[in-house]
């Protein structure tokens, strides 16, 4: 049964999320995760202030569902199928420590220090968080999707523009850590 | 029936997020740092099963369940809203550790902070949305 509780290797996760966007496409649908924000903010009002939010979102009822099935699915992992940790590379997990007082590194599925309850009371996480949710809110509708949209769909596709937006992304991501992160957190 | 569907997909996708530690903030970082092949082979595993199977679709014009030929459709063509759009993107996935997949199963996971980033990134997308004809694309 340990195939159940240790993490899934990259070689069984990669083609089961490849199985995920044909089953998709299959029933007619294109896999693509961020678009789900859009509707939420159209069911939320948004499309009285802009016209971007004017649109049928009835017809995404399929992909909410999706996200609803995606958080029943972290429930039932994270409950019944993992003892949730993760272990990286223990190089990154000593310098965490070291340079950031990132300690959970292997003990935890997400850093303590930025995603347990108490963090809750602590107004510099809690803008932390609120302004790397806006970029990747912004960005992804910026760039018309995400790494479901772009890096796994659109390349899948032979898409160009998904070529050029996923190298943002790792441009982006490579700013955040190696420039940006020893100024946030060090 | 549909709604059965659509659910099941997503508990599925829900559950190989997580345990392929996809939704793991350090996973997101080992990344970043080069550290480790487990991302990049999801990534590229992943993309190189999807693009033989679109090409597939593609070839021997597979239709859907529903017997409807399968649309793909092409993005615009321009090179400054994806890579402006993607860099902002890329910066706050290394933040968060959580793209708009994996935030919704962190919540599930119980991870209470996670519902900060979701509605940070709902008041990114309507910022974009409000902005819109004002930025480059």
């Amino acid at each position: 049964m340990s195939w159940i509780y240790d993490p899934w290797p990259w070689y069984v996760s990669g083609p089961l999320i490849a199985l995920v966007m044909f089953v998709l496409l299959l029933t007619g649908k294109q896999f693509g995760m961020s678009s789900n924000l859009r509707t939420l903010c159209s069911i939320g009002g948004a499309g009285r202030v802009s016209g971007f939010f004017k649109f049928d979102w009835k017809k995404q009822g399929w992909n909410l569902l999706v996200v609803l099935g995606a958080v029943i699915g972290g429930f039932l992992a994270s409950r019944y199928m993992s003892d949730n940790t993760v272990k990286i590379n223990p190089d990154l997990a000593g310098q965490l420590s070291r340079e950031y007082h990132i300690e959970s590194a292997g003990k935890a599925y997400l850093p303590a220090e930025l995603f347990s309850t108490e963090q809750l009371d602590d107004p510099f996480t809690i803008g932390l968080l609120l302004l790397g949710g806006f970029l990747v809110g912004f960005g992804s509708r910026y760039a018309g999707g995400c790494t479901s949209g772009h890096a796994i769909s659109g390349l899948s596709n032979l898409q160009v523009p998904s070529l050029i937006a996923v190298i943002g992304f790792f441009i982006g991501g490579l700013v955040m850590v190696h420039i940006l992160y020893p100024l946030i957190f060090g | 029936m549909k709604y059965i569907t659509y659910l099941s997909v997503g508990i599925f996708f829900g559950i190989v997020m997580y345990k392929s530690e996809a939704a793991s903030w350090f996973r997101i970082y080992e990344m970043f740092q080069f550290g480790s092949f487990h991302m990049y082979g999801i990534i590229g595993s992943a993309l190189l099963l999807g693009t033989i199977g679109v090409q597939a679709i593609k070839r021997h014009h597979i239709k859907t369940f529903g017997k409807r030929e399968i649309r793909l459709s092409p993005k615009q063509k321009s090179i400054p809203r994806y890579l402006i759009g993607g860099i902002i993107f890329g910066l706050g996935w290394a933040l968060t550790g959580a793209c708009p997949g994996p935030m919704f199963v962190l919540a599930g996971a119980g991870f209470y902070p996670v519902i900060v980033v979701i509605l940070g990134a709902l008041l990114g997308t309507f910022t974009y949305g409000v902005l819109k004809n004002k930025l480059p694309h």
